[in-house]
């Protein structure tokens, strides 16, 4: 069976921050560009890089923070260990996706949007992971896994608890 | 010899199992000692049978499915002795459900090898763009008018005068955009060829920078989808390696290349002029019209914007001629489409087919009604924004006229089927909601419009002086269908128009009066 995978990020480094933003700055219209990679470097977008980007562009830094927070995908922290996000759109609801998403907010003792306690897991609702002949679906760190029941959803939780 | 074994790696297989089957697959040969090459395709599109495994032999590719792990030890001895088994499903091409599509954009989705360019060249590709530019500039604009293609993202714009548009303006640079932010629920065909085809679609766009005179192409792809993002990447690199992407492709005196940007998570970026302010760099704001991406798109440039699937419908028109295409469909509405029936389905999949097809043999016939083995209800059609059908209105052919005659869309071709247990004061409100998240707030319908009509269904949902709240609903959605900027705020009234009039009962108390009837 698959390996529990576990993401993992080097801690914000302002010089490596600044390399990051070099790479891709001379690319047109780079800011989107700039954020995911600075996210896929340290698991989120720290606010010390804001400034940094918007130096890069010549851009003001309300612009970028503006920016920043229109997408749902940048984090201002880190996630929890792991990051579960369960599909909550209409063919993941037709197909029963309500019941599992209370089941594993239930499980996890939070609601979506959140990480737990512990910060083992972050739940996440996501708005279709086009799998909707396949669902309900969710996507654990990466993974993507379709035609979830109870057994699969409590499994799934097991093992971003783990 | 060995025995050639074709394995999906398309997201929906994957996520149901194809990568652990594949490694089980290797080690099962490796065991028994049968050399064996294992081919990663994309899906067929018949999701219920993912995933679906296919051995070549001298009749034609035999399929299998859906396999588990725990078959994979006796569909292996059944492929190597060409016995029988459960799950063997015959000769692939002759699956009833495959073999009664018209498949002209997906034809070779699920057969070829998605990152072998010889794979594509063999089976037809690149045929299109070869004869594209032998034709030239104006030849293809009268091709691709001729074959009567309307924009398959949604709205349904004739693409050969679009592009006509970009060809006629006058400027230093152009751009071609594919849009690949396929956000809707119930939609999954652009992931599907991006990942099952990705030259496809790369030689759609590219056919369009020749005709219009751009040089550089972006195809934005929703991060939810890093798979076909990888298929993409994959795609282009093998491309320009095999001179099709690039100065002088082909071999020709045309240069175009381009690149792939992932969005971030933002529904609304779907919408075209928001997709160009994202490229950009900028917040997804909706852009007024005019004016059109055509004349004043990407960095102010003429810019021909298209769905995935409208350019994926090009390499056919060009290689078997407008009239090929044109052949099928109905009335203004030509070609085929490619279906997606997802939700509560028992044969859930893509389903390639010419316009004219009715909702209902697509639902119960084709579909095979729900899975959970319950009446059909109600199907959304669209996505997010596309209108709830009852059964009553299953006679509707698929048409972008015929929709819009009753107050729906086919947007880009997905169906989410529900059951009698569903709740569609929940659906309304869901609409609303799905609306006041993902709205960009540049126009007040849409970003007040929205919350207000949560709050609204809300109180009916809590029983609150419900003929009242329902006349402000339906004012509402007058509102917004007619003064937002964009689809987005425009057409959410849809879903929530179309459960009050089609599923008035679970709005209304039970009618213990007749004030409960309309």
């Amino acid at each position: 069976m698959t390996a529990v995978y576990e993401p993992s990020y080097e801690p914000w480094d302002e010089t490596r921050g600044a390399e990051i933003i070099a790479e891709h700055a001379s690319q047109e219209g780079a800011t989107l560009v700039i954020l995911h990679a600075l996210q896929e470097a340290f698991g989120y977008v720290p606010e010390a890089a804001i400034p940094m980007v918007a130096q890069a562009l010549t851009l003001s830094r309300a612009e970028v923070h503006g920016v920043f927070t229109f997408y749902h995908d940048f984090r201002h922290k880190p996630a929890g260990r792991h990051v579960l996000k369960l599909c909550r759109a209409e063919a993941c609801q037709a197909a029963g996706g309500d019941a599992l998403a209370a089941r594993a907010e239930a499980k996890l003792g939070v609601s979506l949007g959140h990480t737990t306690a512990d910060d083992r897991v972050t739940l996440e609702p996501i708005y279709c992971l086009g799998l909707c002949a396949t669902a309900p679906s969710a996507m654990l760190d990466g993974r993507l896994i379709g035609r979830l029941d109870e057994k699969r959803i409590d499994a799934l939780v097991a093992e971003a608890q783990r | 010899m060995s025995m050639k074994i074709f394995i999906p790696r398309d997201a929906a297989a994957v996520a149901v199992g194809a990568d652990d089957i594949a490694v089980t697959f290797e080690q099962i040969a490796t065991k028994r000692g049968l050399p064996v090459e294992i081919v990663r395709t994309g899906s067929r599109g018949l999701c219920w049978l993912e995933p679906m495994v296919e051995v070549a032999t001298p009749k034609g590719r035999v399929a299998y499915g859906p396999v588990s792990a725990e078959d994979v030890a006796s569909v292996f001895e059944s492929m190597a002795s060409n016995g029988p088994h459960a799950l063997l499903l015959g000769i692939a091409d002759e699956i009833p459900w495959l073999k009664r599509q018209t498949r002209l954009t997906f034809a070779r989705c699920g057969v070829i090898d998605p990152r072998s360019l010889e794979d594509y060249r063999a089976h037809g590709g690149y045929k299109g763009l070869e004869r594209a530019l032998s034709l030239g500039s104006e030849a293809i604009l009268n091709e691709v008018t001729a074959s009567g293609l309307r924009g398959r993202g949604g709205a349904g714009f004739p693409t050969g005068i679009k592009w006509k548009t970009v060809a006629q303006a006058k400027a230093d640079r152009k751009f071609i955009v594919c849009n690949a932010d396929e956000g809707d629920s119930g939609t999954f065909a652009d992931r599907m060829i991006m990942e099952g085809d990705p030259f496809l679609v790369i030689e759609g766009m590219t056919t369009s920078g020749i005709t219009v005179g751009a040089t550089k192409g972006y195809i934005y792809i929703r991060s939810e989808y890093p798979h076909a993002v990888e298929a993409m990447n994959a795609a282009i690199v093998a491309a320009r390696r095999g001179g099709y992407l690039g100065d002088k492709i082909g071999g020709s005196t045309y240069s175009f290349d381009m690149e792939v940007r992932v969005g971030a998570g933002a529904y609304v970026c779907g919408e075209e002029t928001s997709l160009l302010e994202s490229l950009e760099g900028r917040r997804g704001l909706v852009r007024a019209k005019p004016p059109l991406p055509a004349h004043h798109g990407l960095f102010g440039k003429p810019t021909v914007i298209n769905n995935v699937l409208s350019f994926a419908a090009i390499p056919f028109i060009l290689a078997e001629g407008a009239k090929a295409y044109a052949d099928f469909g109905m009335g203004r509405s030509r070609g085929t489409m490619p279906i997606q029936l997802a939700g509560n389905i028992r044969q859930g999949g893509l389903f390639e087919t010419a316009f004219g097809v009715t909702l209902g043999e697509l639902v119960d016939d084709i579909g095979g009604g729900t899975f959970t083995g319950r009446p059909v209800r109600a199907v959304q059609v669209g996505g997010p924004l596309g209108a709830y059908f009852p059964r009553a209105l299953f006679d509707t052919p698929f048409d972008y006229e015929a929709f819009s005659a009753r107050d729906g869309l086919i947007g880009h071709g997905g169906i989410v089927v529900f059951d009698d247990s569903v709740d569609m004061r929940k659906q309304a409100r869901f609409a609303m909601e799905f609306c006041a998240v993902e709205s960009c707030g540049k126009c007040t319908p849409c970003r007040i419009g929205s919350t207000r009509g949560v709050e609204t269904i809300e109180k009916i949902i809590r029983g609150e002086r419900v003929t009242e709240n329902l006349a402000l609903v339906e004012d509402l959605c007058n509102t917004m269908k007619f003064g937002s900027l964009c689809a987005l705020g425009g057409f959410t009234p849809y879903p929530v128009l179309s459960a009050l009039k089609h599923f008035r009962e679970d709005f209304v108390p039970a009618p213990t009066t007749l004030q409960a009837a309309e």
